[in-house]
């Protein structure tokens, strides 16, 4: 008994002392390509300080950090009526429907006044490029990853086409403009939710009949063959270079005379109305036949088929609705920057938007936004005020990081939906 | 390709490529600076780069089935977890790599002097490329034998078409899989080797030539090792040839159009099982 106990801590140890040490390598700087080891040494042997205490090295450093979260760990493990206490507060706050409205409607004035309370330019731009529109783009994958269950490495394709297709419209392509003629950049916006969904129902009908992991493969390769195609065709598409006369937002309707310009603000407001009817639009899905259907093939596709669901059908339409809304991600996102380039659409960017839906909570509306709104602004804190050694390559380390940490201890996100939460109870008290 | 005979995909499988790449790389850049060694000093380089290529492949492989993979198993997660969890590994070794061994790509320290031995109908055939035939048909004879003969491969096998069953007739199935990574690890650390001694290293090293096996595996038919050989074969002829009628820049699309094709059509491979749906 004793030495199981021994063995048992020095298994723990063991494992404290790996994590750490990992925690400092990965914080640590950069190598260098011609000596190899210079950033491991680095990262262990730097003098950093403890604390504000004394200076020592990183590794100790980091040892210590690793010993003090352990401690804290434990500490809330043992008082148990702290997590129940969480619990039940966190059962009457979502139960509570009072309590909800006045919540949401609290943050929904909040999201209105953010503009007059930001007034910093980075932050302003940030709303709406990386924040809105990765909510956007969340949403959409929402649907496809969390409602149906299938897992789409290639998000960022429909992405590419609602850009594209706003360029393509408005005539910024070499390749002449739809319809003939250089339309408002307000019409581009059905077309090129129309052209994503399209492409949904184009790349869904061949490979949704696949499994998972080879829908997953198949739609990466998707994702690297759309920037190849934009890449190099360039009669097409401006190749590498893209295209930068993408025209702003505007409106002229009868005395009404708006045009959306170089400030982001209007932006936000324009987007906030989409994010809106967008969380509404798939909230209702969500309870909806359509809804359950899904619900029903992701937990278990041939019981699904046996009562009469066709889940090609449905995957499909999945795919169609999701890529609607990265469609639309797509036409902000060109309207807004004035410019369409293959470079913005990479694999990168289809994980990023994957670890929004992870963070917050596959299938969970609110969850997935909270987690773009999250993420998103602690990748734009790092990219405007970077701590020490931070280079901005190394938050794709953490995404990787931050989803293996996830799928271990927090499958369904960190604000489950309700549904997945009756389907994740049992395993999640059996793990304890 | 010992991935197919488990069920289930590693995505991760790119990085330990590119693990191996770096390990054989630095190894041999150690031990041989800037000279150009010959005759039996290079043979013996070759095979220190190679073990050095699988040992690091394999080992990164078993811990990466530990870390991203068992605890998801001890669980019961559903499918989507694991390919989760492993896109997020493979992302970190990824950027981790690119942090601390550079963005940009070295090429080779040559072991040997590269050049044509002989040719067939005027086609030059260098010395890489008979060091590629060898390496890969000992390690597909060897395979091959361990995974239809031995008891270990027996157990593979037999975790691979019921786990459950398999771990009541006394098939321990976490040894067996750890086994499984580290064999397919030290595959792919070799292989990561063998391409960087052409290619050089580079981070992201393990991208297309992962995509490319995986479309090999399943043009071949998954879980079926002479298949996945047949595979390699026809898609790298399909693929030169094809240089000849499209834009070099579509050689990537012309893999991933094979592989849908395949998909479409003929779901099980050239020499496949049933595949498509789970059993």
């Amino acid at each position: 008994m004793d030495s199981l106990n021994v063995k048992k801590f020095l298994k723990f140890a063991g494992v404290l002392v790996i994590l750490s040490e990992l925690a400092a390598v990965v914080t640590g700087p950069p190598g260098n390509p011609t000596h190899p080891w210079v950033g491991f040494k680095g990262s262990i042997a730097d003098p950093t300080s403890l604390l504000g205490l004394f200076t020592t090295s990183r590794g100790i450093v980091f040892l210590v950090y690793g010993v003090l979260v352990a401690l804290i760990g434990y500490l809330l493990k043992t008082k148990n009526k702290f997590v129940i206490k969480s619990q039940e507060l966190q059962r009457t706050v979502s139960s509570n429907k009072a309590f909800r409205i006045v919540f949401f409607s609290a943050l929904g004035v909040l999201v209105v006044l953010l503009p007059t309370i930001v007034k910093d330019a980075f932050w302003q731009n940030a709303m709406v490029s990386q924040i809105a529109i990765f909510v956007l783009l969340a949403l959409g994958l929402n649907v496809v990853t969390g409602f149906a269950g299938l897992l789409d490495l290639g998000f960022v394709a429909f992405y590419a086409v609602g850009a594209y297709a706003t360029a393509w419209c408005t005539g910024a392509l070499p390749l002449p403009a739809l319809f003939g003629m250089h339309l408002n950049t307000f019409y581009a916006i059905p077309v090129a939710i129309a052209l994503a969904m399209v492409s949904g129902v184009i790349l869904g009908i061949p490979t949704l009949r696949l499994r998972g992991d080879y829908l997953a493969i198949v739609t990466l390769g998707f994702g690297e063959i759309i920037t190849v195609f934009a890449n190099n065709l360039n009669g097409v598409t401006g190749g590498a270079m893209g295209t930068a006369q993408v025209p702003h937002f505007s409106i002229h309707l009868g005395p009404i005379k708006y045009n959306w310009g170089i400030p982001p603000v209007p932006y936000y407001y324009l987007t906030i109305v989409f994010v809106g009817i967008f969380m509404i639009a798939f909230s209702l899905l969500e309870h909806s036949r359509v809804g359950r259907a899904w619900t029903a093939i992701r937990e278990d596709e041939v019981a699904a088929e046996s009562v009469g669901i066709n889940p090609l059908k449905y995957k499909v339409l999945a795919f169609a609705i999701g890529a609607a809304s990265a469609g639309f991600a797509g036409v902000m996102t060109a309207a807004q920057t004035n410019y369409v380039s293959p470079a913005t659409f990479t694999l990168g960017l289809s994980i990023n938007v994957l670890v929004l839906v992870i963070f917050g909570g596959m299938g969970s509306i609110i969850g997935v936004v909270f987690g773009a709104v999250v993420i998103q602004t602690v990748t734009m804190y790092l990219i405007h005020n970077p701590p020490a050694g931070y280079q901005p390559q190394d938050l794709y380390m953490y995404i990787g990081l931050l989803l293996v940490v996830m799928m271990i201890f927090r499958p369904a996100g960190m604000i489950p939906s309700r549904r997945r939460t009756r389907t994740h109870a049992p395993s999640a008290s059996g793990q304890e | 390709m010992v991935y197919g005979v488990l069920r289930l995909i590693n995505f991760a499988h790119s990085e330990i490529f590119m693990i191996g790449g770096f390990a054989g790389f630095f190894v041999l850049k150690y031990s041989i600076g800037d000279s150009t060694p010959s005759g039996f000093s290079s043979v013996l380089l070759v095979i220190v780069g190679i073990l050095a290529g699988g040992i690091a492949g394999s080992l990164s492989a078993v811990v990466l089935e530990r870390v991203a993979y068992r605890p998801l198993r001890k669980r019961g997660a559903p499918k989507i977890a694991y390919l989760i969890s492993a896109i997020g590994a493979s992302y970190f070794l990824i950027n981790i790599a690119a942090k601390e061994f550079g963005r940009i790509g070295q090429s080779m320290v040559q072991p040997y002097t590269d050049h044509a031995v002989f040719t067939i109908f005027g086609a030059p055939v260098q010395m890489y490329t008979i060091l590629i035939l060898i390496v890969a048909s000992l390690m597909f004879f060897a395979l091959d034998r361990i995974v239809n003969v031995t008891k270990l491969g027996r157990g593979i096998r037999a975790v691979a078409q019921d786990s459950e069953t398999a771990s009541l007739m006394g098939v321990n199935i976490d040894k067996t899989i750890a086994v499984t990574f580290f064999l397919g690890g030290f595959l792919g650390g070799v292989a990561g080797f063998l391409y960087a001694l052409n290619f050089g290293v580079l981070y992201s090293m393990g991208f297309t030539p992962a995509l490319k096996a995986f479309t090999a595996a399943v043009l071949g038919g998954i879980g079926n090792l002479r298949g996945a050989v047949l595979g390699g074969l026809t898609l790298g002829v399909v693929e030169s040839l094809s240089v000849s009628f499209v834009n070099p820049a579509f050689i990537d699309v012309v893999a991933f159009a094979i592989l849908i094709l395949v998909l479409l059509f003929r779901p099980t491979g050239i020499l496949g099982e049933r595949l498509g749906r789970d059993a």
